[in-house]
């Protein structure tokens, strides 16, 4: 009875997710497309959307939902790679440029958004999706006016004969930043996850050993481990994987170690007592307001370190492979949407969310994206309805989380009424 | 040097605007001691506390006049953090723990035990990592303190309601320096061995020198753990003694005291009201956030104004939000004989029961809408009056003349009834949300806090509109008030709630002490046989 009380709870918490592994799964057969090809196509997409998407988790822990305003975060970056091009800076050097552009205007950004929030408690993620629209017409006004007018430019990234910004910025050919990041080293798949098991089984025993986890959570971080590594060293997978049947599937490796960086960011955060206040704040403000922890302060720094963080995961994007131009006035809009969807089809909430569920649903969500059209044209013979059903997905995806969470809430309280009864009969 | 006192707080006086809420109240308290504090709601004993934490609601309205001596020194506590830096602390009631936080979190909160490392040293204190196991140690030591089992990484959301009282106490006596614990009715929640076990732990507390200030209003309880008692009434101090001098009758009786000023003459019924049961009320348990009811149990007769007093939190007010279906209740109501479906606000008004309500400004009145939309708004949607031709349009004649005479008989001071209840003084509001119960037709009324924030004038005259209504119109009036006062005044009987139960049913000249006791949950002599 109580087990299955238990698979019923999983199933309500994660059903979007399951949903759109059923999805993903009839997608790809539909669609009749090469595994090989989805699989390349979905890591590329992983190696560009995942940063982002990570830098949704620490607002969510602190109780202000999704954050919609890291595409404030994104224009942040969008002006980093601007004054980057402009002063012709390439590579590396040009990338770290633009990530130092974007620290201080991410952070002054967040600063302002989060003090805003506070002043829309409980409206977050609404009042952070409304912030992301009305921000871009400032961000129109600084690129078509200000900049090229008052703020001078070199010729290349300006409008021919008017002032303002071009229209496309370009990455690639002599600007030299294209892939700056991502073409630096690159490492096998196989490899890759071969590692990646190999540092799971190690660091459970290690963490056994010091004591910090059960033996339970061991045994089953070394079977997750050893399925994974036999799952690969299956020939016939091995052999689609190193591109037998196709290309060889690889990962930038720097890119990676950013990612995975970011993740230990998170977690490393999490055990300090700046996490532990992001943690009571998103628990319960007026508790944490009576212990002395200054709620307003906390929660602007949970988003300060968001935008910039989706600044950064912005100027990844922009460099990784398969992308190296850029829409001047639309790249950033739907930023915080995808992002958005993304984290929350793997499971999150308004209210939780981990690394493990950000890496999961930028997965899925984009194993949908690359699948729909040629499922759609297959299905219903039009590809314009894949299309359509990719806006569909993501908007539909955030509403369900919206209304799921509101649905939790209300069963919450109807089964503290419950409570009456029983507590009635209890006694009498 | 030390002195004698821990705290003396010296001829505190506090005034909002005109209205003085503390008047000249002194308080002493020894290290080591359990001081009880008692009064009835109102008295001033949170003010008291307010001024002793520096709340803000202190300083923001013009601070307070007297001293405040604390270990010694005179001391200027300008909020709660530097209360509690000084050593203060308190034990709420409404428990401040995060329900997803384990145990030692929630001791530890914003307290926590940290460790530097690089990275920390270079960008400040808040990135250092939480030592757990030191954080666990001593939430552990703190559990046994206060003689609790429970493991201290358990998360608190799954705990019963008693051990999260226990942890608040664990969280306080963890805090290094702290010479000064306020208990805020801190058995409230607690079952009976709970709240024994809670005194015993407040005593252990006091014998390693911590003194107390234990607020209460169970007086057999200050009777096992208090040394000494200070009592206030209406902001003043009555009486300050040791525990030795004293009996639960004489705290009882100096509780309640018989004000003077602002009882209303009303002129006595005669003989006592035997009318059929109007209404029966058995086993009612409401959820009313804050005025819960766990099992209700009364009978009222037709005809006569029954009164529900007892003090705030206890429950009285749950019972007619519960019977009217505002709140989720549980229990047999009959009316007249016939069953009442709780939680369906509709049918109860249907069946002939109104309802005045203690929020006069979110449930009694639409604030924007003239005086006469407010007064015919209930009788229009329930009962289908000032209707006129088939399709059933406002008939704004009727409502007009309505309401002209409701203004008229009330003494509703307006400049005519199109203008908006929200412009209207609070006594005046209030007589609007009379006027639109008695709309209905109603034969029973429930009057919840009537004269709550009204001036005395207004008082006067929307108790004696209910007295002649019951006299005349021999409507059946259950009133509930905070004010015993008041319902002695034009009552027949009077109800006394504590802890969501009736305790007892008195006569309005009972004395001070069954009163006083009933308030407490002791049912005295006096009371009708139940």
């Amino acid at each position: 009875m109580r087990e299955q009380n238990q698979v019923k709870a999983h199933l309500e918490k994660y059903i979007v997710t399951y949903l759109f592994i059923a999805l993903s799964v009839l997608f790809i057969v539909t669609s009749g497309m090469d595994i090989n090809y989805v699989a390349s196509q979905l890591l590329l997409r992983l190696n560009r959307n995942a940063f982002i998407v990570l830098a949704l988790i620490i607002p969510i822990i602190a109780g202000m939902g999704i954050n919609f305003a890291i595409t404030i975060g994104a224009m942040a970056a969008q002006i980093g790679l601007l004054l980057t091009i402009n002063w012709g800076v390439t590579g590396v050097a040009g990338i770290l440029l633009a990530a130092a552009i974007t620290l201080p205007l991410g952070a002054f950004f967040g600063f302002l958004i989060g003090k805003l929030l506070n002043k829309m408690k409980g409206q977050e993620t609404i009042g952070s999706l409304i912030l992301g629209y009305f921000a871009n017409g400032a961000y129109q006004l600084l690129f078509l006016f200000i900049f090229g007018s008052i703020i001078p430019l070199n010729s290349n990234v300006t409008i021919v004969g008017a002032s303002g910004v071009q229209n496309t910025l370009n990455l690639t050919g002599s600007v030299g930043l294209y892939t700056a990041i991502d073409g630096i080293a690159h490492i096998p798949f196989l490899l890759a996850m071969y590692i990646f098991c190999g540092a799971l089984a190690l660091a459970s025993i290690i963490q056994f050993a010091r004591k910090k986890i059960t033996v339970k959570r061991m045994i089953g971080s070394l079977i997750v481990a050893a399925v994974i590594a036999g799952v690969f060293s299956v020939p016939q997978i091995a052999a689609y994987v190193n591109g037998a049947h196709g290309r060889e599937l690889k990962l930038p490796l720097v890119t990676w170690l950013l990612i995975l960086g970011l993740c230990l960011f998170n977690s490393t955060i999490m055990r300090t007592r700046l996490g532990q206040k992001f943690r009571a704040v998103g628990q319960n403000q007026t508790v944490a307001n009576a212990s002395g922890i200054n709620v307003d302060r906390t929660r602007v720094i949970a988003i300060m370190i968001s935008t910039v963080l989706a600044g950064w995961g912005q100027i990844l994007f922009m460099q990784s492979e398969g992308i190296g131009t850029f829409q001047t006035y639309a790249a950033h809009e739907q930023v915080g949407l995808y992002a958005g969807a993304a984290i929350l089809v793997g499971g999150a909430s308004i209210d939780r969310a981990t690394n493990l569920q950000a890496l999961v649903g930028t997965f899925l969500f984009h194993s949908l994206f690359i699948t729909a059209q040629s499922a759609a044209s297959a299905m219903f013979g039009n590809s314009a309805v894949g299309e359509y059903f990719r806006a569909f997905l993501s908007y539909g995806v955030i509403a369900v989380a919206l209304i799921m969470y509101a649905w939790r809430s209300a069963k919450q309280k109807k089964a503290g009424q419950m409570n009456l009864n029983e507590q009635r009969s209890a006694k009498s | 040097m030390a002195s004698e006192y821990i705290l003396e707080m010296n001829h505190i006086t506090k005034v909002y605007g005109s209205n003085a809420v503390l008047k000249d109240v002194s308080l002493k308290i020894r290290p080591g001691e359990i001081h009880a504090l008692l009064g009835e709601n109102g008295a001033g004993k949170s003010t008291l506390m307010n001024v002793l934490f520096g709340m803000p609601v202190i300083h923001s309205t013009g601070g307070f006049e007297g001293e405040v001596i604390f270990d010694g020194q005179k001391v200027n506590i300008a909020s709660p953090m530097d209360a509690m830096s000084k050593g203060i602390g308190m034990v709420h009631q409404e428990f401040m723990l995060i329900p997803g936080f384990s145990v030692t979190d929630n001791i530890k909160l914003n307290r926590e035990i940290t460790k530097a490392w690089p990275i920390s040293r270079l960008l400040g204190k808040d990135l250092e990592f939480l030592d757990t196991d030191s954080m666990a140690r001593d939430a552990r030591k703190a559990l046994d303190d206060v003689g609790m089992s429970v493991e201290e990484y358990t998360m608190v959301s799954g705990l019963p309601i008693g051990h999260m009282q226990f942890i608040e106490i664990a969280r306080e006596i963890d805090k290094t320096g702290m010479k000064l614990l306020v208990f805020d009715e801190p058995t409230a929640v607690l079952t009976e061995s709970e709240a024994q076990q809670l005194l015993g732990v407040m005593k252990s507390i006091a014998e390693k020198g911590i003194a107390i200030i234990f607020i209460t209003h169970r007086l057999d309880e200050v009777m096992t753990a208090a040394d000494s008692v200070t009592i206030l009434r209406d902001g003043q101090l009555v009486s300050s003694f040791d525990k030795a001098e004293t009996s639960p009758e004489k705290l009882a009786a100096l509780m309640i005291g018989r004000g003077s000023d602002g009882v209303i003459q009303v002129e006595k019924r005669q003989e006592e009201v035997t009318g059929s049961i109007a209404m029966s009320i058995r086993d009612l348990w409401v959820n009313m956030p804050g005025e819960v009811d766990k099992g209700i149990t009364l009978d009222v007769r037709e005809g006569e104004i029954l009164g529900i007093g007892g003090l705030a939190g206890q429950g009285k007010i749950g019972i007619p939000n519960g019977i009217m279906g505002l709140y989720e209740a549980a229990g047999d109501v009959e009316f007249f004989g016939q069953k009442l479906p709780l939680g369906n606000a509709d049918a109860v008004l249907r069946a002939g029961l109104a309802m005045v309500s203690e929020d006069r400004r979110g449930v009694g009145l639409l604030l924007d809408q003239s005086i006469e939309n407010n007064i015919a708004f209930t009788a229009m949607q329930v009962k289908g009056d000032f209707m006129k031709g088939f399709l059933h349009q406002k008939d704004t004649r009727a409502i007009r003349r309505y309401a002209e005479k409701m203004i008229k008989e009330l003494d509703i001071r307006c400049t005519s009834p199109a203008q908006p209840v929200g412009t209207l003084s609070g006594g005046n509001q209030q007589k609007v949300c009379v006027a639109r119960a008695l709309a209905l037709n109603p034969k029973f009324l429930f009057v919840s806090e009537p004269t709550r924030g009204i001036d005395i004038g207004a008082k006067q005259l929307v108790l004696e509109t209910l007295v002649r209504l019951n006299r005349e119109q021999g409507m059946t009036i259950v009133m509930v008030s905070s004010e015993l006062q008041e319902l002695r005044s034009i009552c027949d009987r009077i109800a006394i709630v504590a802890e969501g139960k009736v305790v007892d049913i008195l006569k309005v000249d009972a004395s001070d002490t069954a009163f006083g006791l009933a308030m407490s949950g002791v049912k005295s002599k006096e009371g009708e046989e139940a």
